[in-house]
């Protein structure tokens, strides 16, 4: 290592790596992983959400299963936690997924159609 | 593109290392494979997270699920449950972390929340054979100020400034320390690294080496450019082998990305670091001692003056700090003086490591600011005593330290005031004792370990340390006088005031303590011959209570014949003949046999 | 000039050297604190304790054996707490000392007595386990009792240090440690070159010499035998010291007639032998320079020297002259031409010496030291042993007349004597050799740079046509310093006296015991040595060739130097020997 802007990049990459276990995120997105959600597909939302935060360093983010969130007719379904707040996404794919980093996560606007309020009307 | 969401980590330390922690890593391989989720859950094996209570540690994250005492067959219940399904397995947690079904992430728990950690700040967080995580962390970016922004003064005077004080016990302000040795003559200086922890129960050295090496080796390189020196050692004691290994691999890496040896970040700094093994001789924790293993010679210590500052190793200028003492550099020099001696008391700044053990719940290490309350420390953060029994004392500083009682739990845990209480930090051994220790069986224990461990050089230590231990045997065996506490008491503080080096000053502290707060225990030793404690054998009797029910089994199996009575009546032992071995107490079979 | 501090002892003003230590600058003002373990430029090692005196604003008692001064140290050498401290640090030794001072050969002169006398010790106080003792007398030099070793350390620097070897050290730890060789071996069994410096820095019994009065009172007795005597030079220059006399007295004629009071039928001086090895061992150097022989040569007059050699350099055997040390000549002079020309049955000679020297105990057991059959010396005692003789039958040495040595092997030069001290064979022998290549009888015939206490010396003289480099060592870590130069080539000499004893024979291993304190202050080895260097200056011959005895024994007896009898008689040869035999 010849400068300190080399320790630097490997500080940064290495960062990311161990990212996972910072436990003061400021957003959680918590993904329904309970049997239901797992046959529904939950496990393709889980890993896009992954593949996303990762590919575009969410270095805020953190993504997380639990057990069955209780709408079972609804999964996959995954809620994003954020300043107190929680929005649940239901009948999650991976496209949707996608869209739903891009546009909630990056942007900071929610996409309606998605949520469970959507769902009930 | 990277799948990972969850790292498991776990803990590799020593203690959990013997509690099998490596077949729970290759167990869980094996369920990741299972369960097809080796893309996505990191498996990572850190240093000791010190709560050695609840060993063999498991800690999930980003949830940081707090998993204690996971046994080989947990595994795939927790694979299964908690990273398929998202479910932390409630009845794994260890029993802090969960309270009227909420669960605590290991941050939350008491044991961790009242801690601060700069010295162990990556201990059970990085996996130590692996730099770049070293580096994750802010590793080397200390070193990397220290080459291209500071001057060698610069850096003593940070240390200076920042109030560190030796953590091996000695509490030397650390910055003058290495003033000294900057400003002693010689163009050949060293650094080395005192890593002979040899104080019974203390492993606070052992979980920073095996849990953040890095964080020693830039300490050394630091240090070494300050004082001007470009060789260093560590001497480790041998009886270390995953530390020695950890480090080992460390120095390795580092070397591989040019962190140790020429020019380092393109530099004029060159610096180099070996490790040197011990052979099991506690002295050799002494400094001159230490110097004089090094060198290749018996383990004896040198008369001071000269001191190491000025000549140490080879008679060269030497620095040689504790292993926490380095622990605590990169972060001073990173967030600097002002935020190390924001932490603590004004002459006892930052923070303190102590291994907790004894009559306590949570067994483990510990890091606070100084100045917390003993009361803290063993109650909050301890989880107080096991099994509802009473608080008796706590012994401070090992085998040179000496015992503090119920009416100090209050008092501030600082270098001076404990020294002012009539004990020492020592390098921060806790051993906490209920009402069912001896005293005196304790000053014993401890001056058995100092005689053993003494060198044999000067008189008072050789010769006078032995002879205590004369006395407190006879003591322990009811066979003394009260004439024999003033000959205890004399011969005590005669070695403490001529004794060549540390280990002989202080081999006395464990009694004079113990005498000064405990007295009436050996009076009750001496003059009752008896011992309230139920420790101390030989003053203990076997008696057979009224619950009798003269079934002669206990006579049919006493190796000596001491027990008289017929079928059906009340046996009796006859004391003088009984040689306490206690096989009719677990012959009787309806417990009607005591020891008092 | 050195910085001066100002410290006050005691309460007394006093202006000290900042290189002094506490000790030093004490006795400057007339306080002499008590020492055990401490021993001036051997043991410097703060490891006893007994010396502790109380320093201002330390914590601690200081060692002042050790503790350098300091401006404005104040220090208090008799408080009660120092008293106390000292008192009872000696207490805890003897309670782990074998106290059989009665039956103990150092009783009288046992450091560890006077001291327990002057602080007025009990022993009451510390009844308890004792160490396990060791006692080895294997050796035919050394005998060991570890029992009464009070593990002050000097024996172990000693030989580490000073002689460059170390074959005792601290083993074991705490209270079990013994001063010991590896293992706990027998002398025999590890590379003791029996120099007897440990005997002599020993402050109490653990250490001493192998007693063999005994064979001398027996011979004595032994109608049948006729019992000769020979003293070697540097016994006379410390005899005395055992009657009361003051370190430096020469006491030649008293202690001829104490020999002769005790019954020997003729006293002789080994001086003569020494006379006889400058003739055979000179020629043996001119004779190596003209013919092309292996060069440097080397002496081989000192046994300790050629345990040392034979143990520890093994390569220079070559070099060693091949002549018997002088008290190995003599025995054999003794056992044949004395023999002949007073028609005694050689087999009833019994050649006792009385050497400075517990080496030469072993010397006469050496296979090839012996000549015809019979051993060249029968037994020896060390100048000690002849002090305990003379007690023992309570003659009374002061007032001993003088009494001169017997004819025909008593007879000696100036050059003789200064075998004795360390550099005295290499004056002895340029005496004679010079005056042999020249042809001439010169009147210059001292050569002060050959003495001397340096450790190893050097001087370059021209001899005719002949450049001779001379060197000379003593002490055997001087010696391997001086042979690892002649190793790497840096240097080359032709001619080299090596002495295993620092001082030379004066400091050999069997003189009288000298305490501490008096060592700490003067040195023996330059005091003893002046004995010889006088008495050397004060005889009418001072040329080892000019001895009429020496002449007269070669015109009658031997013939040539290096002849054949002489080669028979007076040459030996030396073995590389195995460092750790335990069949030794």
């Amino acid at each position: 290592m010849k400068s300190l802007d080399e320790l630097t990049k490997i500080r940064e990459k290495a960062q990311k790596k161990v990212s996972t276990r910072n436990s003061d995120k400021k957003v959680r997105i918590v993904v329904g992983m309970a049997t239901c959600g797992i046959s529904a597909g939950a496990r393709p939302v889980l890993n896009t959400l992954v593949e996303e935060v990762n590919k575009r360093e969410l270095q805020d983010v953190e993504v997380t299963q639990t057990g069955c969130i209780g709408v079972c007719r609804l999964e996959p379904i995954f809620e994003v936690y954020q300043n107190g707040e929680k929005v649940t996404y239901v009948n999650m794919d991976p496209k949707k997924a996608k869209e739903v980093i891009v546009n909630h996560i990056v942007n900071g606007n929610v996409v309606s159609e998605y949520t469970i309020g959507a769902s009930e009307e | 593109m990277s799948l990972v969401r969850s790292h498991v980590l776990i803990c590799g330390g020593t203690g959990c290392t013997a509690s099998g922690s490596l077949s729970i890593e290759e167990k869980f391989k094996e369920s990741l494979k299972k369960f097809d989720l080796e893309n996505e859950v990191d498996i990572v094996k850190t240093g000791c997270f010190g709560l050695c209570e609840a060993g063999p540690i498991v800690v999930v994250y980003p949830e940081g699920a707090f998993y204690s005492g996971v046994k080989s067959e947990d595994i795939e219940r927790i694979t299964e449950e908690h990273l398929l399904k998202g479910r932390i397995v409630k009845d794994l947690l260890f029993k802090d972390a969960i309270e009227k079904d909420v669960i605590k992430s290991v941050d939350e728990v008491n044991f961790y929340k009242r801690q601060k950690r700069i010295a162990l700040k990556n201990c059970g967080i990085i996996n130590p054979e692996v730099i770049d995580e070293y580096i994750a962390y802010d590793g080397y970016r200390a070193l990397g100020k220290v080459l291209t922004e500071m001057s060698q003064q610069d850096v003593i005077d940070e240390i200076k400034k920042s109030g560190l004080r030796g953590r091996g016990g000695g509490g030397f302000p650390s910055g003058l320390k290495w003033q000294f040795t900057k400003n002693a003559t010689g163009d050949v200086k060293y650094v080395a690294c005192n890593a002979d922890e040899g104080d019974p129960g203390a492993f606070m050295d052992r979980s920073v080496l095996e849990g953040d090496p890095h964080a020693i080796i830039e300490a050394m390189a630091i240090a070494a450019y300050a004082i001007g020196a470009s060789e260093g050692f560590v001497y480790i004691r041998a009886e270390y082998p995953i530390a020695v290994n950890r480090l080992e691999i460390a120095i390795e890496q580092a070397k591989e990305y040019g962190l140790l040896g020429e020019n380092i970040f393109s530099t004029d700094f060159s610096f180099d670091l070996e490790i040197r093994l011990g052979a099991g001789a506690f002295v050799c924790g002494e400094e001159t001692a230490l110097i004089e293993s090094i060198e290749g010679r018996r383990g004896m210590p040198r008369p001071r003056p000269p001191f190491p500052a000025n000549k140490g190793i080879w008679q060269k200028p030497t620095l040689l700090n504790n292993v926490e003492t380095y622990a605590n550099i990169p972060q001073i020099i990173l967030k600097g003086a002002e935020w190390f001696n924001s932490i603590g008391t004004e002459k006892s700044t930052g923070t303190k490591v102590f291994a907790l053990g004894g009559k306590i719940n949570n067994t483990g290490l510990v890091e606070i600011p100084m100045g917390t309350t003993l009361r803290d420390v063993i109650f909050e953060i301890g989880g107080g005593i096991p099994k509802g029994k009473k608080f008796k004392a706590v012994q401070t500083g090992g085998p040179s330290g000496g015992c503090l009682t119920e009416t100090q739990l209050d008092e501030e845990i600082s270098y001076d005031n404990l020294v002012r209480l009539g004990s020492m930090m020592g390098s921060g051994g806790m051993i906490v004792m209920d009402e069912d220790n001896c005293m005196v069986d304790v000053a014993r224990f401890f001056l058995d370990f100092t005689v053993d461990e003494s060198c044999g050089k000067c008189t008072p230590c050789r010769e006078g340390t032995k002879r205590m231990l004369e006395i407190l045997d006879k003591i322990c065996q009811g066979k003394a006088e009260m004439e024999d506490l003033n000959r205890l008491d004399n011969l005590a503080n005669m070695i403490k005031d001529s004794a060549l080096c540390g280990l002989g000053q202080t081999a006395p502290n464990p009694v004079l303590s113990t005498m000064q707060h405990f007295r009436h225990e050996y009076i009750e030793h001496i003059v009752d011959k008896k011992c309230s404690a139920g420790v101390c054998q030989e003053l203990l009797q076997i008696k057979i209570t009224e619950d009798c029910i003269g079934c002669t089994a206990c006579k049919n199996v006493c190796p000596v014949d001491c027990i008289s009575g017929e079928r059906k009546s009340l046996h009796e032992i006859d004391q003088n003949e009984c040689i306490k071995c206690g096989a009719c107490i677990d012959k009787c079979p309806v417990n009607a046999i005591i020891k008092e | 000039m050195e910085n001066m501090v100002n410290i006050t002892i005691d309460g007394q003003e006093l202006s000290v050297p900042n290189s002094y230590t506490v000790l030093e600058a004490a006795r400057e003002v007339g306080i002499d604190i008590p020492t055990l373990c401490y021993l001036k430029d051997i043991n410097e090692v703060g490891a006893c304790r007994v010396c502790v005196v109380e320093v201002e604003g330390a914590r601690n008692l200081i060692a002042s054996c050790v503790q350098p001064v300091n401006e404005g140290m104040v220090v208090k050498t008799h408080s009660r707490r120092v008293r106390q401290s000292r008192r009872t640090n000696l207490e805890l030794v003897l309670a782990n000392h074998n106290r059989e001072c009665l039956t103990c050969s150092k009783n009288g002169s046992c450091e560890l007595q006077t001291l327990s006398d002057e602080l007025g010790v009990s022993d009451r106080n510390f009844e308890g386990a004792k160490r396990e003792g060791h006692f080895d007398d294997l050796s035919p030099s050394v005998v060991r009792d570890s029992s009464k070793c009070i593990l002050c350390g000097r024996c172990v620097n000693v030989c580490k240090q000073t002689q460059g070897i170390g074959i005792l050290d601290f083993v074991n730890r705490g209270f079990q440690t013994v001063v010991a060789p590896a293992f706990e071996m027998s002398l025999t069994e590890v590379p003791c070159i029996s120099c007897g410096q440990c005997i002599n820095v020993c402050p109490v019994g653990a250490l001493t010499e192998k007693d063999n009065t005994d064979l001398i009172w027996d011979a004595l007795e032994n109608d049948d035998l006729h019992v000769i005597v020979q003293t070697a030079p540097a016994v006379r220059s410390a005899l005395g010291e055992e009657f009361g006399y003051p370190i430096g007295t020469g006491v030649t004629g008293k202690m001829v007639a104490a020999l002769k009071k005790l019954g020997f039928a003729k006293v002789f001086d080994t001086n003569f032998a020494a006379d006889l090895t400058i003739m055979e061992e000179g020629h043996e150097l001119l004779g190596r320079v003209k013919n092309g022989g292996t060069l440097p040569m080397i002496t081989s007059c000192s046994p300790g020297w050629i345990n040392y050699i034979e143990n520890f350099y093994p390569e220079f055997l070559d070099n060693l002259s091949s002549c018997k040390s002088p008290q190995q000549m003599f025995g054999a002079i003794a056992k044949s031409y004395y023999a002949e020309k007073f028609e005694i049955d050689p087999k009833k000679i019994f050649v006792a010496s009385v050497m400075p020297c517990v080496a030469k105990k072993g010397e006469i057991k050496r296979g090839e030291m012996e000549a015809n059959g019979l051993r060249d010396v029968d037994a020896v005692i060390t100048t000690r042993e002849l002090a305990k003789m003379i007690k023992e039958a309570r003659i009374d040495f002061n007032r001993l007349e003088d009494a001169s040595y017997d004819k025909v092997l008593g007879e000696y030069t100036g050059a003789g004597v200064i075998f004795g001290a360390t550099g005295g064979v290499m004056e002895a022998a340029l005496r004679t050799v010079v005056d042999v290549v020249t042809g001439d009888d010169l009147e210059n015939l001292e050569y002060k740079a050959v003495r001397g206490i340096e450790g190893v010396k050097e001087a370059t003289l021209e001899i005719g046509d002949l450049t001779v480099n001379a060197a000379i060592a003593h002490g055997t870590a001087n010696a391997s310093k001086l042979l690892e130069k002649i190793k790497s080539g840096e240097k080359d000499y032709h001619f080299i006296e090596i002495m295993a004893c620092p001082g030379g024979c004066v400091n050999g291993g069997g003189q009288p015991f000298v305490n501490a304190e008096t060592r700490n202050s003067i040195d023996i080895r330059v005091e003893r040595a002046k004995v010889l260097y006088s008495e050397d200056a004060g005889l009418p011959l001072r040329k080892s060739h000019k001895n009429p005895e020496i002449q007269a024994l070669y015109s009658e007896f031997l013939g040539e130097p290096n002849g054949h009898k002489a080669h028979e008689l007076l040459h030996t040869h030396y073995q590389k020997k195995e460092k750790y035999n335990r069949n030794k």
